[in-house]
């Protein structure tokens, strides 16, 4: 086990540094014009356009330029052309806005397309299943931004149930924190549960039929222990890594949307806005970012999988 | 061991499942009886009910379609139509299963010990440190070589006879009094499957407990049966000790059977001797006796079913499913002198 979370945490490094090489590639040469002057943003003078030349080393040899890039990278030495704010400063101000609504989603997704994904498969072709497959393909069909938008109006505006987007910090009240995310959870979340609880159920549906069920039936055991220890767990396999994935891009992106619906003020919503800004340090920074977050997740997804799998381990 | 009160009495079963060509009577009034330290083998081809019958017996046929008639007693408990709570008492404490393929009926990512400590507490309420040592004493009974650190294995670390031993081991771990092995060796090599039958005898021996052994393989019934029923078309057609059925069996159909095994100890034939003709639809079988179609000795009384009962008077216990007289079966069995076989019917291709 330990000889294979080495080996894997190496090639996290190895990905890594591709994925920084062709963040690298992408921002300063495949644009086939000066990346000094994009860099400056518009109605830049001759003399900024000139001092950005010289402190990111554009004059000089491409490798030279990979290295200069990544050291501002890295030591947050950036700051946005558009506000002069520091940019690793902004991303730390993000990162716990974006994580608490990934990681709540997250459980939150999880935990209901189990029960649906388990209900679903024990009561399969009946009523209560036919009626979770359509109520799953209603959400997996919702755009997170328009149900979002509808629970933000209704719930939100209208109702007054929910603040009206906004967060507070988890250190200074954890209930108004909860409070605040309920709705963003909520939305982001439908998606995934709609499609998890469908994948769930043809997993335990194909687990149920097999031999060792049977085996453990044969043994006396209750039709719970049978479900969740020998049923779930072999269909959780599956659903895990997925889970793991669509965490790392839900944190490297895919809550861009929910985040500025709500107005998270998220890294997502920070990315955004800076492209829509053509603010290239930030959105540089936040690519490097969130990419770098994929990769490492895609790793623990993998030693997780090696936990759950114990057959894994020996590839 | 005829005196002795029996531990599982079948009688007349039925199972049959709904489907869209019809109803398929899978099992069609079985009855058998199987007593204490008793090996009964139902020896059949593939679709002859035998596994059904063995599964039935456990209440693992799990179709919403089974339609189940008959009584099973065991212990004086019937198991037909019991509660799923009274059966799981019964499951792997009373009556406990092996099953056909060992790759696949082990769970793949739980704990070899921790399959077989699950099984322990969940009849016996032993602590942890007990269970596992129970399942460690286990392991090395069945020979698993250094039990002790092969019990934290995976299933994926075992060969396919060391996982048929788990098998056996996990069925063991309760002490059961009925052993219903489903055809534990067909997936095996020769070598193992010599090896397993050992402790399928040996476990017997030392524990009393009675084997429903379901098989296709007739070699494995003369290493280790003690009685035989011979399955057709969801029917018991003959049933005795494993020397009657060898030596002296009455039904067309063993004869068959007992003609299609190559034998070391008699000439080789150019072509290994087969049953001609395939055996019925379970959905649409002939009327009267099943085996009729087939049969080279067919006569005008085969159109009524033969009941299963004891034609020959000098064997008690043997009883079979044809009209044939004893006298005529014992003259018409002989392809060749002192050989047995079934001739091949006109019209009916191999």
């Amino acid at each position: 086990m330990g000889r294979f979370v080495v080996r894997r945490l190496i090639q996290m490094l190895l990905v890594m540094f591709a994925v920084s090489v062709i963040t690298f590639l992408i921002f300063n040469v495949i644009p086939n014009s000066d990346p000094a002057v994009r860099m400056a943003g518009r109605q830049a003078s001759e003399s900024t356009i000139e001092a950005i030349r010289k402190e990111w080393g554009f004059d000089k040899s491409l490798p030279v330029q990979y290295v200069t890039t990544m050291q501002k990278v890295f030591t947050g030495d950036l700051e946005s052309q558009f506000t002069q704010l520091p940019v690793g400063e902004e991303i730390r101000k993000g990162l716990p806005r974006t994580l608490s609504l990934a990681i709540g989603a997250a459980l939150l997704w999880m935990f209901v397309a189990i029960c649906f994904g388990l209900y679903s498969a024990v009561k399969a072709g009946r009523f209560a299943d036919r009626f979770l497959t359509i109520l799953a393909l209603v959400g997996i069909s919702m755009p997170v931004f328009w149900i979002g938008a509808l629970m933000n109006h209704y719930l939100g505006f209208k109702l007054g149930w929910f603040p009206n987007g906004g967060y507070v910090e988890l250190t200074e009240d954890p209930l108004d924190w909860a409070y605040h995310l309920i709705l963003p959870w909520t939305a982001l979340a439908i998606l995934f549960i709609g499609f998890y609880s469908r994948v769930l159920r043809s997993n335990v549906l194909d687990t149920i039929n097999e031999d060792f069920v049977r085996t453990a039936r044969a043994k006396g055991l209750g039709e719970r222990q049978i479900m969740v220890r020998h049923v779930l767990r072999n269909s959780m396999i599956p659903i895990v890594t997925l889970w793991g994935l669509d965490f790392g891009a839900v944190v490297g992106g895919g809550a861009i949307l929910t985040e500025t619906v709500f107005d998270l003020q998220g890294v997502g919503q920070y990315a955004a806005e800076s492209i829509g800004q053509l603010d290239v340090p930030p959105v540089l920074a936040t690519t490097m970012f969130l990419a770098f977050f994929v990769v490492l997740m895609n790793a623990i997804v993998d030693i997780l999988y090696a936990y759950l799998d114990p057959r894994i381990r020996l590839l | 061991m005829s005196d002795t009160q029996p531990l599982l009495s079948v009688e007349d079963l039925h199972v049959s499942f709904a489907t869209e060509e019809g109803v398929v009577k899978a099992v069609d009034g079985v009855s058998f009886d199987l007593r204490a330290g008793e090996v009964l083998a139902v020896v059949g081809e593939s679709g002859s009910g035998k596994s059904v019958t063995a599964m039935t017996l456990m209440g693992l046929t799990r179709s919403p379609n089974a339609r189940f008639e008959g009584t099973a007693r065991f212990k004086g408990t019937e198991l037909i139509g019991a509660s799923e709570d009274d059966l799981r008492q019964l499951r792997g404490a009373e009556i406990a299963m092996i099953f056909q393929d060992p790759m696949t009926s082990l769970n793949p990512v739980q704990r070899i010990g921790a399959q077989i400590v699950e099984q322990i507490q969940t009849h016996g309420g032993l602590p942890d440190a007990q269970a596992r040592e129970r399942a460690v004493e286990l392991l090395e009974k069945v020979g698993i070589p250094r039990a002790r650190e092969r019990v934290d294995s995976y299933p994926f670390e075992f060969s396919g006879g060391m996982r048929q031993r788990v098998m056996i081991a996990l069925a063991l771990s309760c002490d059961p009094s009925v052993l219903i092995a489903d055809e534990p060796t067909t997936a095996l090599d020769v070598t193992i499957q010599a090896q397993i039958l050992e402790r399928i005898r040996r476990l017997r021996e030392e524990t009393n407990a009675a084997v429903i052994l379901v098989t296709h393989d007739l070699g494995v019934v003369a290493d280790i049966a003690d009685r035989i029923a011979v399955m057709y078309a969801g029917r018991i057609v003959e049933q005795g000790t494993l020397d009657e059925i060898f030596y002296d069996p009455q039904h067309p159909y063993t004869w068959g059977l007992l003609g299609s095994i190559t034998r070391v100890d008699r000439p080789r034939p150019e072509r290994l001797p087969a049953i001609a003709g395939l055996p019925p639809s379970l959905a649409d079988r002939p009327e009267g006796c099943h085996f009729r179609p087939r049969c080279p000795h067919e006569f005008a009384k085969c159109s009524e079913v033969p009941p299963l009962e004891v034609r020959a008077t000098d064997m008690p216990r043997h009883a079979d499913r044809c009209w044939l007289s004893a006298e005529q079966k014992r003259a018409l069995r002989e392809v060749r002198p002192g050989e047995i076989g079934l001739h091949g019917k006109e019209g009916v291709s191999v």
